[in-house]
């Protein structure tokens, strides 16, 4: 599936979006396997409380599952207006 | 109803007084818009401001539909840019239009608010001295959505 990051969370991993391949079942698995790649995904994601996720362009939870889900994105709550 | 994502200036002017001829049986119109400032007087220069392309413009749509079945308008618009921003530069303007004042305003703050915590946008500040740092959400701004 492809994984997208914004702002610091796109600046701490280094990368905008990336093709990941995965079995996790849940956003909260993924997090998991991306935590235990290297440093800089733990980082990114050493507190969830600061994160947000979206799947399929739509704010979801870190307990939703990925079934059928294409597209996921991480980034910190949002600052718009 | 229109939204509309970009990163050029608009002229502030020229989409209140459009947005008011083409509405101009409604009574009441209200608009409201954010500028780039110093928040903090730390010598703010510009802010840059990222967005999520596939997913802004549904989100903002989806707000803007929201306000517009809650409320009893006429139309809504809403404009908000990305890219960098000069100091003293719009950010974004929403506009409501409605045969009641209380309906207008209501309805612009009800925009503005999800605007803020629910639309993919992040802000950077960047200072004189070339320094940049993301700007924190802030709890009240999540907590103004239970008003709602």
């Amino acid at each position: 599936m492809n994984v997208l990051y914004f702002a610091w969370v796109r600046e701490r991993i280094g990368l905008p979006r990336e093709r990941v391949e995965t079995n996790a079942t849940t956003v909260a698995a993924l997090v998991e396997e991306l935590r235990a790649r290297e440093d800089r995904y733990a980082a990114a994601f050493s507190d969830l409380s600061a994160l947000r996720v979206a799947l399929d362009q739509e704010l979801s939870d870190f307990d939703a599952s990925l079934d059928g889900v294409r597209e996921v994105a991480f980034f910190p709550p949002m600052t718009g207006g | 109803m229109r939204v509309s994502v970009q990163e050029e200036i608009f002229d502030l002017g020229v989409e209140a007084e459009t947005f008011a001829q083409a509405n101009n049986g409604s009574g009441a119109i209200v608009t409201f818009t954010g500028i780039v400032r110093d928040a903090d007087q730390g010598g703010l220069v510009a802010m840059e401001i990222e967005h999520y392309p596939g997913m802004t413009l549904k989100a903002l749509t989806e707000i803007a539909q929201t306000a517009k079945d809650r409320w009893s308008l006429g139309d809504a618009l809403v404009i908000h840019r990305y890219g960098r921003l000069e100091l003293g530069e719009q950010i974004m303007m929403v506009a409501t239009a409605s045969r009641h004042r209380k309906d207008a305003f209501e309805a612009a703050e009800y925009l503005m608010d999800y605007l803020k915590s629910r639309a993919p946008f992040w802000k950077k500040e960047i200072l004189h001295d070339g320094a940049a740092d993301w700007v924190a959400s802030k709890d009240e701004d999540e907590d103004a959505l239970t008003r709602w």
